[in-house]
């Protein structure tokens, strides 16, 4: 069965491309992009700031358990077209990997379902790399959050 | 030398993503391969080379005969870096889209 969720990332390059197929019609697809307390759900971070629309800009911030910020991320918006396109820069605070581009790209499939592509271009081949590898460490750290999470509930 | 700087480029190539496929499923001479492709027998040649340099495939004479095994411990590798990440995004992505389908019954 093909996977939902795609990465392509070739070697030797800046970029990589994540598609994905969505059981969603397009407008509420866009709207989980747009709407900041949406975007703070399924993100699992506070949205402080989200300004949808062109020039527009935004900020995250995500804590641990001990109320330390352990992510925080800014970027502007270049490019707003509702239900079709967003352009946009986004930024890791403290984070060596720099600025990345990202062009997100929505489109109907039918009425209940909708395809994002999501094109996201680093400073250099280095970068992207540790992004992706970025993968490994973030998925254990949010497993570790999840369980701090879990076992502060059972207290 | 950078091992898995080399696979990921050995990986980019298509013709090469072919030729490792058709070992994957069994292991064959540089004839059987090259008699896969329309391109010239040098070319497949030059592909085999690289990706047993880089480790993805490995020799082995059978008789007269040497055929190319695939390196699955290589192989996996490159699953590996990837996959991750992938999944860190499929998480977030199923995520969404459970609260969007609640905010449409919702509406």
């Amino acid at each position: 069965m093909e996977q939902k969720t795609r990465v392509k990332a070739e070697s030797g390059k800046q970029e990589y491309v994540i598609t994905r197929d969505f059981d969603l019609p397009l407008e509420l697809l866009f709207k989980a992009f747009v709407e900041p307390e949406l975007v703070a759900q399924w993100m699992g971070t506070n949205v402080l700031k989200l300004e949808s629309k062109k020039h527009g800009s935004f900020q995250f911030e995500t804590k641990d358990a001990q109320g330390k910020v352990a992510f925080r991320a800014n970027g502007v918006i270049h490019e707003l077209i509702p239900g079709r396109k967003i352009i946009r820069t986004f930024e890791m605070e403290n984070a060596p990997v720099g600025v990345q581009l990202e062009v997100y790209e929505f489109e109907k499939d039918t009425d209940d379902s909708s395809k994002l592509k999501m094109h996201v271009i680093y400073e250099s081949v280095e970068k992207r790399d540790q992004v992706l590898q970025y993968g490994l460490v973030q998925g254990i750290n949010w497993a570790h959050n999840r369980i701090q999470e879990v076992v502060s509930h059972l207290k | 030398m950078n091992l898995r700087r080399d696979v990921f480029q050995a990986i980019a190539d298509p013709t090469r993503r072919a030729i490792l496929l058709l070992v994957a499923a069994q292991s064959m001479t540089a004839g059987a391969i090259a008699s896969n492709f329309d391109t010239a027998r040098p070319t497949v040649s030059k592909h085999l080379q690289i990706l047993t340099e880089c480790e993805l495939l490995e020799q082995k004479p059978d008789g007269r005969e040497i055929y190319y095994h695939l390196n699955a411990k290589n192989m996996k590798e490159v699953a590996d870096f990837i996959e991750p990440f992938r999944k860190m995004w499929d998480d977030k992505f199923n995520k969404l889209e459970s609260i969007m389908s609640k905010y449409k019954t919702k509406k």
